[in-house]
């Protein structure tokens, strides 16, 4: 049901029956680690390039999802995913693997909770008893996406980011046990005009604020509501950006409640610049780590914020300016 | 002992120089490379990056506009003894070695190793 401008409260509050995170060896070295249910010393998982290993990587995801769900793989009903490959291979040939209906999503970083809105949607609608949302991304794959492949060794200023190689995928049902969705909040995309791609975090950030200041506009509450308030991978530039804008917009979260799943992932010491990124940022943060929390009782009420630079290699290479979005949805057990 | 002091100096120099076009003007790696290959080919067309070499040895040799030099004065070689078309046949001429390495090892470190990301 649509609340305020561009919010959805979910009535029957789809539950995430099943979650799962996968990372890789950067990811098992970090602050998560306890929290991914599997992790692999080599980002090459013995295919023969990285994007078939990023698509490794997202099946084993579904399969961990859907088995933890206590499904079977025929049980699913709809499949949604993203990535950040071009065309969106590792989604749509996992959907492959899969053979379960799929919709194929980008919305880039943002997609795993742009994928978790719609399918809460499509379960809280009765279009269907069950949906899996699914994304991946691979550190070496965005590299030679976005960037240059990391064999070129070109340099990377503090402000860059590092992309988390993983992914992540829950399972959302009409019953079960587990933490609830319970609305979502869907973004608008901003651009403030940055084009820096070693700096996403700054692009992001007012996304994000935009999407938070709307989501407690349209549901009528303040930031007391809830535990925790996570955007998705704004790192530590973005991060205090962020932090800034909702402070003069007058939206203040107090410090220990408003945290970025980019800081969380990694360890202090580790050479990530300023922090993680990528859709497997959030989603093996917030599939992983946070559903954890919540199902051990340490936090209630969550809000989670993925945050998506809209740019291509192509609109970088033509001088264009990063359009970037934000979706949020709140969860709560 | 002076000699290394001034190759310490100058080399350094050119990188600083790449440094600051990569973060000040934000040029792309690629940019920057181009950019200190021209330069050194226009400081070679008016016969001065060799007195460079001369004074600081390896600190201008190494640096990638010590290859923009290369191409200059292998054509202009070439040209004196086999006029204009030798500007064609004569621009890789001393820096064939570098090319030609490059590809080479370039293709056999591809056939052993794997790259790790």
């Amino acid at each position: 049901m649509l609340q305020g401008h561009q919010s959805w409260i979910f009535k029957s509050k789809p539950v995430i029956i099943g979650s799962a995170a996968i990372g890789g060896p950067f990811e098992a070295q970090g602050n998560l680690a306890k929290d991914f249910d599997l992790l692999h010393g080599d980002i090459w998982l013995g295919q023969d390039s990285y994007e078939q290993a990023e698509k490794k990587f997202l099946e084993q995801a579904c399969e961990t999802a859907i088995k933890k769900a206590g499904l079977k793989k025929e049980d699913v009903q709809f499949f949604l995913s993203g990535d950040l490959i071009n065309q969106i291979i590792p989604s749509s040939f996992t959907a492959r693997t899969l053979a379960v209906p799929f919709l194929g999503i980008y919305g880039a970083c943002s997609s795993s909770i742009e994928g978790l809105s719609l399918a809460s949607m499509i379960v809280d609608s009765g279009f269907a008893q069950n949906a899996l949302v699914g994304t991946s991304s691979h550190n070496a794959a965005s590299e030679k996406q976005y960037r240059y492949p990391t064999e070129y060794g070109a340099q990377k200023p503090p402000t860059a980011q590092w992309t988390v190689t993983g992914a992540g995928a829950a399972v959302v049902a009409q019953q079960g046990q587990g933490p609830r969705v319970v609305s979502a909040t869907i973004g608008r995309v901003i651009d403030m005009g940055l084009s820096d791609p070693f700096n996403m975090g700054a692009a992001m950030a007012p996304a994000a604020v935009d999407t938070i200041e709307a989501h407690f506009r349209d549901l009528n509450i303040d930031p007391s509501h809830y535990d925790l308030i996570a955007t998705g991978d704004l790192g530590k530039v973005g991060h205090r950006i962020a932090g800034d804008l909702l402070t003069k917009h007058g939206l203040n979260i107090p410090v220990e409640k408003l945290t970025d799943c980019g800081i969380l992932m990694y360890k202090e010491d580790q050479p990530v610049f300023a922090g993680g990124s990528g859709c497997a940022c959030v989603a093996t943060t917030t599939f992983g780590h946070l559903l954890n929390r919540m199902r051990r009782r340490e936090l209630k009420r969550m809000l989670i914020i993925a945050t998506g630079a809209l740019l291509s290699p192509m609109s970088y290479q033509q001088k264009e300016t990063i359009p970037c979005v934000a979706h949020a949805v709140a969860i709560e057990v | 002992m002076e000699k290394f002091v001034w190759a310490f100096i100058i080399g350094g120099m050119i990188c600083v120089i790449g440094q600051l076009l990569m973060d000040g003007l934000k040029l792309t790696p690629a940019h920057t490379m181009v950019t200190l290959v021209v330069s050194g080919a226009i400081l070679g067309g008016f016969g001065l990056y060799d007195d460079l070499i001369k004074f600081a040895g390896a600190g201008a040799s190494v640096p990638i506009s010590s290859f923009g030099n290369q191409l200059v004065k292998g054509a202009l070689q070439e040209a004196q003894k086999t006029g204009l078309v030798g500007v064609l046949t004569g621009i890789f001429k001393i820096t064939s070695a570098g090319i030609s390495a490059a590809i080479i090892f370039g293709f056999l470190s591809a056939l052993i190793f794997k790259p790790k990301g």
